[in-house]
Parts: C-alpha cells; structure tokens; sequence
C-alpha cells in the first residue's frame, strides 16, 4: 500500500533522488542541531567559561557521537514518511467525523504510533546526552537502609523524559494530519532553495518553541493527572522498586521544577526542529521546479516532453509540475515558447500547441463542469427532480450495475456532455483524478470525505462496494430508499435526494415494488421508522455535531486542486498574448475563440459559485506561521487568476476580439446573447468584466 | 548630458501651463484659455480646510469619536488592539504625567530594544525617527505632512485615478461617471502609496501605517461609501510603516517595503501569505519600481544602496551609490534602461540593462557603472518679463510616460538660496540610443509648489502628465505628440493595435492645434 506508484519513471528518476538529497541535508545539519542542544542544556549563568568548555569536550564524546547516528535513523525514517504521505491535493474532510475518520485511518494510525516510537527514540537521546538525573531508567535506590542488598528502583525523570517524547510525537503526527501538513503547496515566486531554506528557517525555529511549550503544558497537565498509571505498569513489569526519598513527580511540587520543564521545553524544541527541518527541506526540494523539453528530437525522451507529460496518465506530482514548468515558460522563456508555437517537421501541424492547449482547457472545462454540477445539487436541494424517462439511459444504467463495483464509480450525465468520454474518472488523464470522489464527499457521503483521502482509500472502497447489488447485504435489505437515502441520513436536507449522483443510484438498484407509483407497505413502513430514527437522532447535539457539515468545507475540497486550474490559465493567458506577437503561423488563432469561451464559461460558473452561502467567507489568517493554509484560500485565488487570464487576453487583442471569428463563441457562451458586447475594449468605461454583463 | 541651461526660461509669474503642442508647451495667465479636449479628466481642488486631519496622528481614528479624556488603561488597549506591543509601549512612553517615571523608562528601552533587533545589528539614523516623519521622509510626494493631496495613482487600464487625503481617506474619480466613493477603513492611516492592480478592474493596493489594505471597489456600484468589509487587510509582524507599494506588471503578486524591515514582501494577496525577501544592508526598503516588462525592481534602501532584482528566480544586484540614498527611479517601458536620482545631487543617472533578463539564469544583467545622463544643478533664468528666476537642486520625483517619449522630474527647491520647486520635462527616445532633450518647465498658479506627478497610463494622443500642486488643487498637463513608430504599451509587448489608425487620430489633432 505504501509504495503505490512509485515505479513510475518520473519517481524513480527525480521525486526520490528529491527526497534523498533533503534527507541528506537534514542529516547533514542534525550535528549542528545536536551541538546546539548540547550547549543549550548545559547552560549555567554563573560559570560560563566551566559551561562552554564542558560541553564541547562532551560534545566528542561518545554518548553524542551515538546519539547523532541514532537520531540520522530517525531523520531518515521522518523522511521516508514525508515521502510516503505528501500530497499536492489536499483532502479536506467536510464533516467533523470525517475528520475524525481521518485521523483513525489506519494508515495515520500507523503514522501516529511511528511518530510516537521516534519521539521515545529522540527523548531518550536528548535524556542521555543532557546526563544527570535523566540518564537511566534503572538507578540504585538511596534508601537509608543501604546496608541491605542493593535494590533497584524506577527512574521517574528517565521514565517521564520519554512519555513526554511519545506524546509530543503523537500531538506532531495529529497536528500533521488536522493541518494538511503533508500538502505540498507551491510558492508563487521562484527562488533558490537556499534562499528558500534561508527565509524559512527562522520560522521553523519559532514554531517548534512556540509548539513545544504548548505540547509541554498538556504533557504536564496530563502527567499529573494519569502519571501514576505508567509508573505503577513500569514498576511491576519491570519489579523495580519506587524511591521513596525521591520527589514523586506527578504532584505539583514535583513538576514545578524550573530545570526539568526547561530541559523538557528544550528537548521538545529539538526534536520539532529536527522533524520539521527534514519536512521543510523535503516540501522546498519537490517543489522545485523542472524544466520539461517541449520538443525533443530523440525519440526515447518523447516521454519525457511537455506535451506528453501533461497528456497523459501521470501521477499527481508530475502533472503539477508540468504545469508550473508550462506556467512560467509561457511567462518567461521565449525561446520555449517559440517551441510550442512551432509546426510539426513534416506534416506541418501544431501538434505542441494543440496538445498543450487541449490539456488546459479540459482542465478548466472539467472544473467548470464539477462546479455546475454541485450548484445544481445545492439548488434541487429538497426537490425531488424527475426520473430519467429515457430507456436507454436507464438501460444503460442498470446494465452498468450488473457489472458489479464500477457502478458506484460511473460518471455522472454532466461528464458525458463533456469533449472527454463518459468513462473519464477511472481513465480520466487530467490531474484531477480525484475530482469526482472529492465532488461526492460534500454531497452524499458525510462518512465517505474522500476517496484518494487516507481514511476513504481501501477502506471506504469496501464499504461503498457493500452497497453495490453484488454484495450479499444487498439482497436483505429490500427497500431503494434506505440505501439510498443511508449515506446522508445526517446531512441537513429533509426528505429527498440530495443531488443528481444519489438519484442516478436509483435506477440501479432493482426494486422490489412494480412501479415508482405505488409504493408499498413495507417500503412506507421503513420509511416512517427510518425518519423517526433520524429525527430523534437529530436532536442529539453530539450527533449534530459530528455530522453538520463543515461551513466552507465543501467549497475548499471543491477547489482543493485548484493550483493545477491556475497554472493553465496563467499559461494559456500568456501563450496568448505573446501570441500576439511571436506566432508566426497563426496556430493560436484556431483555438482562440474555444480558449475565451471556455474562460467565459468557468468565469460564469466561479461567479455563481460565490453566490453560495460560505463560499466567499474567508478563513482566519495565521500570519507568519509555518503551518500552511494556502489550500483555504485557492477558490480565491483561481477566482483573481481567471480575471487576470480574461483581461490579458481582452486587452492585448482589444478590438480584434469583436471580428467575426472571435464572436461566435462569445455569442455561444452568453445566456443572453449580446453579439457586441466585445464592441468595447474591456477596460473602458465601467472597466467591468464583460460577462457580468450578462447575469449581472 | 543635458543641463537646465538649454531649457528655454520658464514662464512669468502668473502663467500657468496648460499644454504641449508643435514641440512646445503653451502657457497663458488664465486658466480658462484651456484647450478643449474630447475627453476632460476632472480637474480638482481639494483644500486643505475641507479636509480635518487627526488632532493625534499617532493613534487610532477613534481619538475622533470618543472623547479624549479616556483613561490610561483604555488607551493602552486600544493600541495593543491596533498596532501590538510597539504601539502599546509608544502609547506608554507618549504619556508621561499619567505613568509612573519608571514605567515611562522602561517602555522607552524597551521600545529602542525592539527597535534595534529589528534593525539587524547595524543602526541606521532612520530608524530613531517618529514613522510620520519617516514617511515624509521616504515618500514621492514634496511635502507629505503638510499637502492635502498625500499621493495619486491613475488606473492602468481605464480613466480613473485615486487620491488618498490629508484626512486619511481616498477618493476614486472615474472620468466617465459622477460618483466619486470615498474610501475609509479604521486600519487606513498615514497613506504612503496606492497602487492599483493591473490587469484588474477594482483591486486598489493602499499602504497605511501598520498594514497593507486591498480595496475592491466595483466600479459599477453607485455607492460612495464602500464598506471597509470590501478591504482586505494584509499585515505582518515588524512591517511598519509601509512606505512604497508595487503590483507586477501581470498582476499576479504585489510587493510592500517598509524602511524598518530589512525585507520586502512578497504577497499572495489572494491567500492573504507573504513571502519576505530579506537582504541584510541597507536598513530597510524605502522605494519599489517594477520595470513595464515586469522583467526586473528596483528597491531602494534608506542608506546610500539600492537593489535591482530580476524577477525570475529573484536574485538582486546591489548598487551602492557614493553620495546618498536612492531617492527615486523610474523605467524605461521596455524595462532595458532606468534612471534614478540620488540625494544629495542634482543629477539624473541612467543604468542600462541587457534585453534578456535571467539569462544565463540568476542574473539581473545591469552594465558595469551608471552614466549621468541630465544635470539640474541651480540655473540662473532670465524671464521674458525680465524677471530673474533660479532653477535647480535635488530630484524629488522622476515619472516617465508610458510610451518612454517625455519624462517629467520634480525639482525640490531651497528657500535658503532663493530655488523654487518646478517640474521639469525632457523629451526622450530610448531606441536605437537613449535621448534626452529639454522640453520646459511647468508651473502652476501663484504661490503653488509640486507635489506630486503622474503620467496616465492609457492616453491615446501622447502623454497625459497630472499634478498635484500643493494647493491641493490637481490638474492634468496634456502633451500632444505623434508617437515615432515606437509601440504602444501594452503587456507582453505587443505590437500597437491598429498603429495607423492611431497615426491619424493624432495627426488630425495635431492640424487642430496648430491652427
């Protein structure tokens, strides 16, 4: 499960050679961090000269030397999780026990008891090399009775140093998964990766204090309370003896100890900055950026190309680096651009560009189609709409239900209206894979957030195949209704199906009943029942709590690849308007009118969107904070990037654009159709964007 | 190089200049004798007794409304609510008779402490000053405390331009509607720079005090006191005051520097996230000019060293200047000369760069040294009337226009050796060699100075210059000139559009004038 995909060639041959050389880099900078702490631990204000000689002869001494080859696995291990768990799409869960599925999954299970285990690991090294009381678990015991045989008692310091290890290891492995930190977002300036790791690095350095002070308090709060559990299980697994004369350290006596919390902040802030220096390095080492030949003359590197890459079935990674690298060479290099503008050797056909500029526009036609799509769900909301009467497509429907689990996956009828075919979510080759599950999870499944999400991955698979009619549960359950109605009992929506995909469900499953007309006993029986559970269950509030939807949730998880829908309209905007001057033959011409409608229409559909209640409420800012919020924002941001695309290509061709090529798609894209409205350069008078003209 | 001897005398007391055509600019005594345009940007007059600046410019715009005999307590609230812990510390150390004397001495060291860390080690005078007379200072405009015209930005698309006012708030005057929306936000204080977005019809980047706004005023609403819930706020811990602001040319991110930061900006203002741009040296960021190509910045610091950055892989090459800091700059439309003035010299110098930016990668492409291109040292002048007046001193402000066919420069005047304050235009050409010819001078009324200049973005029958005079009263200069084949500016550098037909318009225009 971990290694999925990785035997592509593009992983093979950059993304791991990527994280190999970050890891490297975090093991190369952990003998500073370790000197640091060293120094720092030993600290003492009255024998300064006594403290800094002490702790460099310390620092060559073998408990460090060991330590740091300890703590190199830990980095490596922390490394190889960065690898295994990054995403460039976050998966943002819509509901509260969605979250909380997420955070259960078994796959982050396994990522939180890791990241525990390394935080013991990173504890104990800190406890040895800081020495004095915290070096052992096991000392002899100071009781006044030593002429008796030596006894051996529990190190409470040792033992609290390394639960503290294992809870700031836990809350890092929760805040990583709550805050999306294994989404990768991409910077909107290129710099260096020096400067990069430069202009972070003192963040990293502030957030792990400030993190490992709070994590620090709860520690002690939560020691104080249940700290006698794991001192009792030590001492009697372990038959060691407490010392009596020692200071018991879950009371407040024993925990107001300036220097074990200092020594315990310290240690805290060593292992979040080891930890998050190897997570910033990996982020700023992926998101570099490649440089993909448009053309290339050999015929084993076609693959490698631009046009190729963004063609075809990619991982996410790929693709979105393909598109950053189309992004800026359409804004930059002129020489690459003149590429893509060129003519095919022999043949003589823009086969760069038609590529490129076909990608882009299903990518921003699939996004508008997505966005209609929930709008259209969001506004039957309570309505029941009318069954398709078509035969064959109901035909075609049962039919795909007997061909077993592909039945929950079939593309909704919005997909069929779309250039790309009807079976486009398991074949589909544009970035957004995802999209369709991510579509499903705001509307019927307040259990299901995600299918490529760490909680829906196999598991929800099997649950949502146990719906299908295959499965033996299918044929005990006699009532359309309840299934249908199962996956969103807790949604607010009253008494009908939410949204086209739940309804398209229906003619699947064969009833029982002869007709939608007559219903039968049974069925209104169910009904009834079904209704009074869901009513007294909502009116539990923590019910209500778990299952209420997440206000923007659904309007993020809408836009969460968005970067990838940015980046072609940048690209696009650009191409175009360097077109102006630098397309010798014209090959952008042909696609002009197909480009401006199809911005048009994403441009309607983004505008409707906002309309929605929560979806233009903007989250809390967290300024200066390492913790990256970018995917909140990106609606936004595709929002801004769309006008800017729209006004680049208005004002560089100005008046060209009301000639009669440019008309018929405008006219093609209007509710109303207003032919002239192009009449006008964009920018005069009013200044305001030309299609608001039409629904405004 | 050119020099203010060549320039033909500037008009007689009493004139005004109202245009440029057949080469020269006309001057008449009257401002009626104005030549009607097709199209006629609002002129206004913004006095400064109209307007009613705060009693206390340091705090908040609430000393207006609550009365001000607020204890103590309140007060210090209330600026840790709007500008943290400096603005608490500077509300303590400001009262001194109602804090005990040890409080008053610690908050100040305090204060001085934030200050220099922030500072990066190296002290610079600017840092001790008050941020008023920091941004008086290191704005563009002559006299930014006193002038009720505080700085003007004109769209780069359409006919309209914003003025932000003595009293803090900012007026957008559209040529084509009667509405004017005045724009106020409790957050919007001591406005150093506006600049609108390109590409964009409504976005209005604002520098105040502690933070950047983005205002977006839809240009079709009819109302006139927008909503402050239309501004974003874009704040960061230890950027303050912000004193220059700058869109990209693809109005993709906006950049912001403050003189107090040592790193500028960058914003995502989408995502509301910033990326700073540190470069120890210097002291801060005063001034930001991004090149019309949007291939390089210029970033000028408080000490004697600017920055041109190229925007690829943003890599910067320093330019330590010899006499003083950088006062202003400005591009030539293909971003492939600038030319900057220093304080402390009457002089305007030019740097040249390669046409490729960022190629070999990492690399801005600046030539070796700046040559002077224009001297303004102190002229004497013999007016037609007989009059002896003198011209010349230190560059205030340098604009050129969009086409790079006339610069204006503003010459700071020096009461103490009888120099007045005076525009100053030269003719340029940028291709195949840089030109520079003198043009003249423009004045205003009696007993007006320059504030600030501005050339419109989009004016179609040459170059449309708007100054601010200190008055309070704006007036725009037209300059009435056929374009010689050189490309209308437009993004991506396109070709002009429908370049004959434009030819024609003018040269109709020009026949018109000259009768």
């Amino acid at each position: 499960m971990l290694l999925l995909g990785q035997d592509h060639w593009f992983i093979k041959k950059v993304i791991c050679w990527r994280a190999a050389a970050s890891v490297a880099w975090s093991v190369l900078l952990l003998p500073a961090f370790t000197a640091a702490f060293v120094l720092l631990s030993r600290f003492s204000f009255f024998h300064p000269i006594q403290w800094i000689l002490g702790s460099f002869s310390f620092i060559y001494g073998s408990y460090v030397i060991f330590s740091i080859v300890f703590l190199c696995l830990v980095v490596l291990s922390i490394g190889f999780f960065s690898l295994q768990f990054y995403t460039v799409v976050p998966s943002i869960p819509c509901t509260r026990i969605a979250l909380l599925g997420k955070v259960l999954h078994p796959r982050q299970l396994f990522h939180s008891f890791s990241h525990c285990v390394m935080g013991i690991f990173v504890f104990w090294c800190a406890a040895v090399m800081i020495g004095g009381r915290y070096q052992a678990l096991i000392i002899p015991c100071s009781a006044e009775n030593s002429f008796e045989s030596i006894h051996m008692c529990l190190n409470e310091y040792h033992l609290f140093f390394l639960l503290a290890g294992g809870f700031l290891g836990f809350i890092y492995s929760l805040l990583y998964v709550v805050n999306n930190m294994n989404y990768v977002s991409f910077p909107c300036i290129q710099q260096y990766k020096y400067l990069r790791v430069k202009g972070a690095f003192p963040l990293v350095i502030k957030h792990s204090a400030i993190q490992a002070l709070y994590s620090v308090r709860n520690f002690i709060i939560v020691y104080y309370f249940l700290g006698y559990i794991p001192r009792a299980w030590f001492c009697t697994a372990m038959n060691l003896k407490r010392d009596s004369s020692a200071l018991s350290l879950d009371s407040l006596a024993g925990l107001l100890d300036f220097s074990l919390i200092y020594h315990l902040w310290l240690s805290g802030t060593f292992l979040l900055m080891i930890w998050y220096t190897t997570w910033l390095l990996f982020k700023i080492y992926i998101t570099e950026v490649v440089c993909f030949p448009v053309q290339t003359a050999f015929s084993e590197k076609v693959n490698e190309c631009l046009p190729k890459v963004l063609n075809s079935k990619q991982p996410p990674v790929l693709k979105y680096l393909a598109l950053q690298d189309f992004a800026l060479l359409s804004q930059h290099a002129a020489s690459r651009r003149h590429e893509v503008f060129s003519l095919s050797q022999p043949g003589g056909h823009p086969h760069n560009w038609s590529t490129l500029s076909g990608e882009c526009l299903s990518l921003l036609n699939d996004l508008t189609h997505k966005l209609i799509a929930y709008q259209e769900a969001i506004a039957s909301n309570g309505r029941v709409k009318q069954q398709p009467v078509d035969g064959d497509n109901r035909s075609s429907l049962s039919g795909s239900s007997v061909t077993g689990p592909s039945s929950v996956e079939d593309s909704p009828p919005w997909q069929e209206q779309s250039t790309t075919s009807s079976h486009t979510t398991k074949a589909s080759t544009s970035v957004f894979k995802p999209s369709l599950s991510s579509l499903k999870s705001p509307l019927t499944a307040p259990f299901s957030p995600d299918i490529n999400s760490p909680f829906g991955s196999p598991a929800l698979k099997r649950l949502t195949a146990s719906i299908d009619p295959g499965s033996p549960w299918y044929g005990s359950v006699q009532s359309p209704h309840l299934i249908r109605r199962g996956p969103k009992l807790w949604t607010s929506s009253t008494d009908s199906p939410l949204n086209g995909r739940s309804q398209r469900e229906i003619p699947i499953l064969p009833c029982t009943s002869p007709g939608p007309q007559k219903p039968n006993f049974l069925t209104v029986w169910l009904q009834n029942g079904f209704d009074q559970v869901k009513h007294f269950l909502a009116k539990r509030v923590l019910v209500m709590y778990l299952f209420n939807k997440l206000p923007e949730a659904s309007s993020q998880a809408l836009f969460a690849d968005s970067q990838a829908h940015i980046w072609a309209l940048e690209g696009l905007s650009h191409l175009v308007a360097a077109s102006y001057s630098e397309d010798k033959f014209g090959v952008v011409q042909t696609t002009l009118p197909d480009i401006l409608s199809s911005m048009l229409n994403l441009q309607k559909a983004v505008d409707k969107h906002f309309k929605l209640p929560h979806a233009s409420s903007k989250p809390v800012r967290t300024s200066g904070s390492l913790v990256d919020a970018s995917y909140k924002t990106l609606r936004f941001a595709l929002r801004a990037a769309l006008k800017t695309a729209i006004y680049r290509i208005t004002s560089t061709f100005g008046d060209h654009l009301t000639t009669k090529n440019h008309q018929k798609p405008l006219q093609y894209s209007t509710v109303q159709s207003k032919p002239n409205y192009f009449k006008k350069p964009a920018f005069s008078d009013h200044l305001q964007l030309p299609v608001c003209v039409y629904y405004a | 190089m050119c020099s203010l001897s060549l320039f033909p005398p500037p008009p007689p007391d009493g004139h005004t200049t109202l245009y440029e055509s057949n080469n020269e600019l006309v001057h008449s005594n009257s401002l009626d004798s104005y030549q009607k345009q097709e199209w006629d940007p609002p002129s206004l007059h913004i006095s400064k007794e109209t307007l009613k600046p705060h009693c206390r410019p340091e705090s908040s715009s609430k000393s207006a409304f609550i009365h001000h005999q607020e204890t103590l307590w309140m007060r210090t609230a209330s600026a840790w609510h709007d500008a943290g812990l400096t603005g608490l510390l500077d509300e303590i150390s400001h009262s001194a008779n109602e804090v005990p004397k040890w409080m008053k001495v610690a908050s100040c060291l305090t204060l001085a402490l934030l200050r220099w860390t922030s500072f990066h080690g190296s002290l610079f005078p600017h840092l001790s000053m008050s941020s008023d007379d920091m941004i008086t200072e290191f704005s563009q405009a002559m006299d930014w405390a006193g002038c009720s015209v505080r700085c003007l930005a004109w769209h780069p698309h359409a006919d309209k331009f914003a003025v932000a006012l003595l009293d803090d708030s900012i007026r957008v005057h559209n040529s084509k509607s009667a509405t004017a929306p005045t724009l106020k936000h409790r957050l919007q204080r001591n406005v150093a720079a506006l600049a609108w977005k390109p590409l964009c019809a409504s976005a209005l980047a604002v520098a105040c005090q502690n933070c950047v706004l983005v205002w977006h005023v839809d240009p079709t609403s009819l109302s006139t006191r927008p909503s402050s819930g239309c501004a974003q706020v874009l704040s960061h811990p230890g950027h303050s005051p912000v004193t220059s602001l700058a869109w990209s040319p693809s109005g993709d991110i906006l950049l912001s520097a403050s003189p107090v930061d040592t790193s500028m900006l960058v914003w995502d203002v989408a995502s509301e996230s910033c990326i700073p741009l540190q470069r120890v040296g210097g002291g801060g960021v005063t001034f930001l000019s991004w090149a019309p190509n949007g291939s390089r910045l210029l970033a000028a610091t408080p000490s004697s060293l600017f920055r041109v950055w190229e925007t690829q892989t943003w890599t910067c090459e320093r330019w330590p200047t010899l006499k003083g800091r950088c006062q202003t700059g400005c591009w030539s439309p293909d971003g492939s000369r600038l030319l900057f003035a220093v304080q402390g010299e009457s002089l305007i110098y030019s740097l040249s760069f390669m046409d490729t930016p960022g190629e070999p990668l990492g690399q801005v492409g600046g030539s070796k040294m700046a040559s002077v291109v224009a001297d303004l040292s102190e002229t004497t002048f013999n007016t037609l009337s007989g009059e002896v007046s003198r011209i010349g001193g230190e560059v205030q402000s340098l604009v050129w226009d969009p086409r790079g066919e006339r610069l204006a420069v503003l010459i700071k005047g020096d009461l103490d050796r009888d120099t007045r304050a005076i525009i100053a235009i030269f003719k340029t050409r940028n291709s195949p060699v840089f030109e520079l010819l003198p043009c003249g001078f423009i004045q205003g009324c009696v007993g007006e100075e320059p504030q600030l200049i501005q050339f419109h973005m989009q004016f179609k029958k040459g170059a449309l210059l708007t100054v601010c005079w200190s008055s309070g009263r704006i007036c725009h200069v037209p300059f009435y000139f056929v374009t010689a084949g050189l490309p209308r500016l437009s993004l991506g550098s396109s070709p002009p559009v429908s370049h004959s037909q434009g030819v024609n318009i003018d040269r109709q225009l020009f026949t018109e004038m000259s009768t």
